[in-house]
């Protein structure tokens, strides 16, 4: 099948839940057998935009922002309330057969592998429903177990396998049938950080090779940055922000780390001289600079301070989220000139 | 960018192909869906024999009835008529019987629906295979209580003509599909209610009365049994089993099968819609 370029075309998304709500206590318990009061919550409010072909785009927001609810609705779990959505072509709550060979959705809290069996048997299952033919799934469950390093792991009952194990073994369930649109919900949830790593580095591989979409949530800034050169950003349900990742980082916190390994004690004041000091331990010390004096600051401590080693980098994208949702920055306007 | 024009609309479950196509795709995954569903069953086997255990109230009924029928016969009823019945019964049930309830509503409630949903087939086709999957098991558990029913009682059983032992397997099967079907309307409550195991509790309540589970129906006050008669309780376990145990003759079978696969096609009907509305209202929560 061939795919059209956006795979993904979202528009004027809402989502709106009615939630059962009750005060705490007895009586109120006893009411609510009679009275049942309900509120709408809005989960998605009038999101848009678009995803093509190949791309990694990380999906980003505070908690309850509307992140999940939104991968639920484009993988065909959620019907929305209003608005439109594509994915290849298909509208995805209709669940066809043909859009749920295209798509993957994986969940860091949630298993589809069979407990009590070993991998290899959720698989076969898979390959049967899929209808994937046997020696397309076997060339794949050969390469996938390769990139990560698997082994035979998938002969061993699944309970028996580490967290890490077991989500490796999940990824290979999910991706048995080639999705050509891969939905990540913290798919590195739990995961050390070697982990981690791995897990990043077979996603973009699976991506590059097959040029397969990702859309990725997770708290884990790391995943982002290591993956994902455009964002989406919503909070409350609604887009605050969508376009280049370095482009967000350089807007809401334009400010450059300079980090400064010492060779000897140097005091605080010193470094206060030079910039904002963001931390100050011993043996190193991160200063936060502006763009424009960047330059003179390098220069400075290079030339003052007993300087082993130094590195300038962007504020972490924790911090950079911080910012935002503390809608000191760029606010809560979508920034569609940033659109990618 | 081109964007692909948009697929037709269908607000429906899973109403995107034809039901013969996906009984086509369904049956091609089938073999492989059952063997990982044996392998499930294997795997479960401690749970599945104390399961087996529990069902034993066939048994208990059968040694008080037992003991009363020793003073004399009660109505159609003499000692081996009872061994037959309840040794009869206990097999039907644990081969038709399936808890999809628990399944379904546990799934719904905890959000794991979603794996079953997110795959090309439709959710209902896997999970009939995994219930049908542990036929094997249940069948070898069955047998040597079917065989002491034959030592015991094997004169009070009809099925040695083989037109009656015909319509007796054919209501077997319309009896797993009853019960699936009613189990999935059950179910799908779930989509509706905080759970369904509370509807499910007052369904099995009934059907141990209306379905002969407890007592044989022609044994309850005749305006009890002629409600069970006109249930579906009727077909899930008192038609196949007074069949096989000679208290219906093929006349009055075939007219019980007319009525069980009438009731069976009611049900899918009524579960497929439940199903299909409450897929709908689905949140996903916790999954």
């Amino acid at each position: 099948m061939s795919y059209p370029s956006e795979v993904v075309e979202v528009s004027e998304l809402c989502k709106t839940y009615r939630v059962h709500r009750r005060p705490p206590g007895v009586w109120a318990a006893l009411r609510s057998v009679m009275v049942r009061k309900t509120e709408a919550v809005q989960a998605v409010a009038g999101l848009s935009f678009r995803i093509a072909a190949g791309e990694r785009v990380g999906f980003l927001g505070p908690n309850g922002a509307g992140k999940t609810t939104t991968l639920k609705i484009l993988s065909g779990l959620l019907h929305p309330t209003s608005g439109t959505v594509q994915v290849g072509g298909f509208v995805p709550f209709a669940r066809d057969p043909g859009f749920l060979k295209q798509i993957t959705l994986v969940m860091g809290q949630k298993q589809q592998l069979l407990w009590d069996l070993p991998p290899s048997e959720t698989y076969a299952m898979n390959r049967a429903i899929y209808e994937v033919p046997k020696a397309q799934a076997d060339d794949t469950i050969r390469e996938l177990t390769a990139l990560l390093d698997v082994g035979d792991l998938i002969q061993k009952p699944t309970r028996q396998l580490s967290l890490g194990e077991r989500m490796k073994c999940e990824l290979i369930a999910a991706l048995l049938h080639r999705p050509r649109v891969l939905f990540l919900d913290e798919p590195t949830i739990g995961l050390d950080v070697s982990m981690q790593a791995k897990m990043r580095e077979f996603i973009r591989t699976y991506n590059e090779k097959y040029g397969a979409a990702v859309i990725l949530t997770s708290h884990y800034m790391d995943d982002v940055t290591a993956l994902c050169p455009r964002v989406i950003v919503i909070d409350h349900g609604k887009l605050i922000y969508d376009g280049d990742l370095k482009a967000l980082v350089r807007r809401v916190r334009p400010d450059k780390r300079l980090t400064l390994r010492l060779s000897g004690p140097v005091d605080r004041a010193v470094l206060e001289k030079l910039g904002t000091v963001v931390t100050h331990d011993q043996g190193q010390s991160v200063l936060s600079v502006a763009p424009a004096l960047l330059n003179a600051t390098v220069q400075g401590a290079l030339s003052t301070l007993p300087v082993a080693d130094l590195s300038v980098e962007d504020p972490p994208l924790e911090e950079v989220m911080r910012e935002l949702f503390r809608g000191t920055a760029v606010g809560r306007q979508p920034a569609a000139g940033d659109a990618a | 960018m081109s964007v692909a024009p948009l697929a037709p609309r269908r607000d429906v479950d899973g109403g995107a192909e034809t039901f013969w196509r996906a009984l086509r795709r369904a049956g091609r995954a089938y073999p492989t869906l059952l063997r990982v569903g044996l392998s499930e069953v294997v795997a479960y086997r401690a749970e599945f024999i104390v399961w087996i255990l529990t069902t034993n109230m066939p048994f208990v009924m059968l040694g008080i009835w037992h003991a009363v029928a020793a003073e004399g016969t009660v109505g159609r009823f003499g000692r081996a008529d009872f061994v037959a019945y309840y040794l009869g019964g206990w097999t039907i049930r644990l081969v038709t019987s399936t808890w999809l309830v628990w399944e379904l509503s546990m799934e719904i409630r905890g959000g794991t629906l979603s794996t079953r949903l997110l795959r090309p087939l439709h959710p209902l086709f896997t999970l009939a295979a995994q219930h049908m999957a542990a036929l094997p098991m249940r069948i070898l558990v069955v047998t040597p209580v079917v065989a002491a029913m034959f030592l015991l009682a094997g004169d009070k059983l009809a099925v040695r003509d083989p037109r009656v032992l015909a319509v007796f397997l054919v209501s077997l099967v319309g009896a797993w599909f009853l019960i699936f079907f009613t189990m999935v309307f059950l179910g799908s409550m779930a989509f509706f209610v905080e759970s369904a195991i509370g509807i499910f509790e007052m369904w099995l309540g009934l059907h141990a009365i209306l379905s002969g589970y407890l007592v044989p129906l022609e044994l309850l006050p005749r305006w009890v049994a002629r409600i069970a008669r006109l249930s579906p309780f009727d077909s899930m376990l008192a038609f196949p089993l007074e069949t096989l145990t000679g208290k219906r003759d093929l006349h009055a079978a075939l007219a019980s099968l007319g009525v069980q696969w009438l009731y069976l096609a009611v049900m899918a009907v009524a579960g497929l819609t439940v199903w299909r509305r409450g897929v709908r209202r689905y949140v996903a929560f916790g999954g």
